[in-house]
């Protein structure tokens, strides 16, 4: 029996797309998955991977095409109607209540109950239960959440999803937080749920991980499935290939040629928490150096440890040869480091919505434009026509409100309120996500003129072709540390990827690495 | 840590768990213990039947209406209408609770169901159509004070002599009013004769109401909504249904609250000040109780604490004779220093951008 159950795929979609706003996160997607087995899912930032596990449990709905559970077709609109058919899901993002117990976030959805009170005696039992089974019986189940290390957060997180007694268990980067003796924990119990005839989708991007884990594998790429096949019948090199494809071609500005460049910023050795576990980079004088990547390796915590936003960093930070981390972005962005952040969200960090194009060009720069106390009227007029004319803002009136431009516009206004504080050193946060193509390029030409006048310039970017047209130098990050660093030629693809992947590459031979015509 | 055995680590007490998980409620306990305590001991008439049974007169309404608040406080809200909720309460009150013993008992009834419909009212406006409770209920509780007015223009009323006499006394006389257990003489009660009606009102309500509702899913999901409201829809918990019993609850407090005000004080009255000033107190009363104004921390005991502590420092100025003038700052000083301990969490936030989400 349990063999014709595992021939049979348990959850099938066919012809599943889903747009969001107009740009493609989903289309045409044929995917299934047995039970009994452990199957990964690949593929790059943007591939459509959140996507699919977000229909599957009842998150998103599906634009078109049907998904098929356990033979009958299902259209989930809530996660607890996919749990009802047996798909549960481990999130990225914690869904724990901080101030409840661990054995009642466990039970929150459906708790045991006495007289229909909730029978708290047997609610700690229940979670006792489920957390010696992924052997977490060091967890107290009277414990609030929000005192547990994150590690361990995750694995009540991993408890409250078996308590739903999953057929189809979804891991979404679910040992990203963990430490390694929970990791080991937790493949152990994947194992043992393999063998009970769960199935299980496992999205992780560490690939010794998957090595290690699955059985089946199947990748997807600008959110489409592409291929999936079973563990072995791929080589690293062919996956990493497979998840690249060849697509879209940006115009990109040319780099100069390569220079030896005296280190302008110089970071030695910077830990923050875990998540930056002894960061060391350096950027020249008119040198834009990338951050690579995937999500989540420290890349954004690095920018915002620069820009003196985080507490209790150690290491060493220096500017133009002067010393200290900043300790607030006041401090970083005056006197003599020179240092301005085009954060991570610009709708919450990077900009006042209500508040007018005008008042948000100024806002980082009121001291430039003031005579005393007051703000000059003038002054500050000719600094935002300015601002626009050199970004080329496309705008009604500059006291519309910022929320009234679009996202690329906008992010040019975040930009351009940096540039007015003439700043020495650039940290951009992904500064192209949710852009269109056209503003896209108009950034790549600024960030070049920008380095050619000198600026020292960190870019992260979550898209590869961007690092590779734009930078002269990318730095790799992975767990908290940068673990290779590329420059001129030998940045491509396929290094960048296998870097961000942290998979050693036999053919690593930079020197032959010619860019692809 | 890594070279502990698998077997299970010994576990902290019950006790132990509890006290380090609601600091903020313990904390208010042992303050409420030490302020009433250094009370007595500088009451001319201290440890006596009749200063416990005037002083938990005093504190019921308060004590109720912080209650209140704190059911819209755990979901993430604000409640700005429980003092008018209060009022208008009492001033149907003092029109109903009078005449025969079952017209008596009708017109409690009805009182206590005003507050309550009203807060069903307050739910409703905020759950469906999408207000922040804030305004909404700043809306609503001037319509609340409006109704008030209509119903009494000018104080006064004539609740029932009987019925304030029993409710804000001791048991016995509650007894001997109306003639129950031997007239108050019964062996079996002597031992608890002495307790004051109003605070077995209080235990009786807290019991009733409170702690099962604490723990049905319903009560479960207030906190969740609290904490978390993203992680409670992700759970598939009733958010709605969840936020639509905080604020009837909360009416049925305030209501509570009304009801005995007018028994108490025998008469209603639509005094505007009064409303706003049990409002404000409720809110005071909430934090210094431990309940986080962020939401999901903190029980309505805990508010039913920080409003004693409140009325216990109100009792020093009649004893001491210190100008009445100064109360509020006294008052305002105690609820700061109670602020600034629950505020020393931010000093371990690692990341600044943390402090403004």
């Amino acid at each position: 029996m349990l063999d014709g159950q595992a021939a049979r795929p348990f959850a099938e979609l066919s012809g599943v797309s889903k747009f969001f706003s107009g740009a493609r996160a989903l289309e045409g997607v044929d995917f299934a998955c047995r039970q009994g087995s452990i199957h990964a899912i690949l593929g790059e930032n943007g591939a459509g991977k959140s996507t699919l596990i977000k229909i599957m449990a009842g998150v998103v709905q599906p634009d078109s095409g049907t998904l098929t559970v356990a033979g009958t077709q299902h259209r989930f609109t809530r996660p607890s109607e996919a749990a009802k058919a047996g798909i549960v899901c481990v999130f990225q993002e914690l869904s724990l209540m901080p101030d409840l117990s661990v054995a009642d976030n466990i039970s929150i959805s459906d708790p045991p109950r006495r007289f229909s009170l909730i029978d708290r005696r047997a609610q700690r039992d229940r979670a006792e239960a489920l957390l010696a089974r992924i052997h977490c019986e060091d967890v107290d189940p009277r414990a609030l959440i929000r005192d547990l290390s994150l590690s361990r957060r995750q694995m009540v997180e991993i408890a409250k999803a078996l308590g739903k007694n999953p057929k189809l268990l979804i891991l979404d980067e679910a040992t990203s937080a963990l430490t390694s003796r929970d990791v080991e924990t937790v493949y152990g119990v994947l194992a043992e749920l393999k063998a009970e005839g769960t199935g299980m989708l496992f999205i992780s991007h560490r690939m010794h991980e998957v090595e290690a884990l699955c059985d089946t594998l199947s990748v997807f790429r600008n959110g489409r499935h592409i291929e999936t096949f079973l563990k072995g019948a791929r080589t690293q090199d062919e996956i990493v290939k497979l998840m690249i494809g060849r697509d879209i071609v940006h115009q990109f500005p040319v780099k100069p040629p390569a220079l030896a460049r005296k280190p302008h910023l110089a970071v030695t050795d910077l830990r923050w928490e875990n998540r930056l576990n002894g960061v060391s980079l350096s950027v020249g004088k008119g040198e834009i150096v990338g951050l690579g990547g995937l999500d989540g390796q420290g890349q954004k915590e690095l920018l915002l440890a620069l820009f003196g936003v985080l507490r209790g960093v150690e290491g060493k930070v220096t500017v133009g040869g002067e010393g200290g981390v900043p300790t607030s972005p006041a401090e970083a962005k005056s006197g003599r480091s020179r240092i301005a952040l085009v954060p991570e969200d610009r709708k919450t960090e990077g900009l006042m919505l209500p508040m007018s194009i005008a008042d948000n060009l100024l806002v980082a720069s009121f001291d430039k434009v003031s005579q005393g106390p007051f703000i000059d009227q003038a002054k500050s007029r000719q600094a935002v026509i300015d601002a626009i004319a050199q970004l080329q803002i496309k705008l009604n009136k500059p006291d519309d409100p910022v929320a009234s431009l679009s996202g690329g516009n906008q992010q040019k206004v975040v930009i351009a309120k940096w540039l007015l504080t003439k700043p020495e050193v650039m940290l951009l946060n992904d500064p192209t996500r949710g852009i269109d193509v056209g503003t896209k390029q108009e950034l790549y030409r600024l960030m070049r003129e920008l380095a050619d006048k000198d600026t020292a310039i960190l870019f992260y970017s979550t898209d590869y072709a961007e690092l590779i047209g734009c930078c002269d130098r990318v730095a790799v990050m992975y767990d908290g540390r940068i673990v290779t660093e590329f420059s001129g030629a030998a940045i491509t693809e396929e290094a960048l990827v296998a870097a961000a992947l942290n998979i050693t590459r036999p053919a690593d031979a930079p020197a032959r690495e010619a860019v692809p015509a | 840590m890594s070279a502990v055995t698998a077997t299970t680590p010994p576990r902290a007490s019950a006790l132990a768990m509890s006290i380090r998980q609601n600091r903020g409620f313990y904390g208010a306990v042992l303050l409420l213990a030490a302020l009433y305590l250094v009370y007595n001991f500088i009451h001319p008439r201290g440890f006596s039947a009749n200063v416990f049974i005037a002083n938990t007169n005093e504190s019921v309404a308060l004590a109720f209406v912080a209650m209140a608040q704190a059911m819209t406080v755990i979901v993430g809200g604000l409640d700005l209408s429980v003092g008018a909720v209060m009022t208008l309460t009492s001033c149907i009150a003092s029109e109903l609770v009078r005449g025969e013993p079952w017209q008596i008992i009708l017109g409690c009834l009805i009182s206590v169901a005003a507050g309550t419909g009203f807060g069903l009212v307050n739910g409703l406006v905020i759950v469906y159509g999408r207000l922040q409770p804030i305004i909404a209920t700043l809306a609503t509780g001037a319509v609340a004070i409006g109704l008030a007015l209509l119903i009494r223009p000018q104080p006064g009323g004539e609740v029932d002599l009987d019925l304030n006499w029993a409710v804000t006394n001791s048991i016995k006389d509650l007894a001997q009013t109306y003639h129950l257990f031997e007239d108050g003489e019964a062996g079996w009660l002597q031992p608890i004769a002495w307790v004051p009606v109003p605070l077995l009102i209080l235990v009786i309500i807290t019991a009733a109401v409170w702690i099962p509702f604490r723990r049905t899913v319903t009560g479960r999901t207030l906190y969740a909504i609290g904490s978390s409201e993203g992680a409670a829809y992700m759970s598939g918990l009733p958010i709605n249904r969840a936020k639509l019993w905080a604020f009837t609850l909360a009416g049925f407090f305030a209501g509570c609250a009304g009801l005995y005000l007018a028994i108490q004080t025998g008469s209603g009255n639509a005094d505007i000040p009064q409303a706003g000033a049990y409002t404000l107190n409720s809110i005071a009363a909430v934090v210094l109780g431990g309940i986080s104004l962020l939401g999901g921390v903190g029980t309505v005991i805990g508010a039913l604490i920080g409003a004693l502590i409140l009325r216990a420092i109100s009792f020093y100025f009649r004893i001491l004779s210190i100008d009445p003038l100064l109360q509020p700052l006294v008052e305002g000083v105690v609820l700061l220093a109670a602020v600034s301990l629950g505020a020393i969490r931010t000093l371990r936030v690692k990341n600044r951008l943390e402090l403004f989400r």
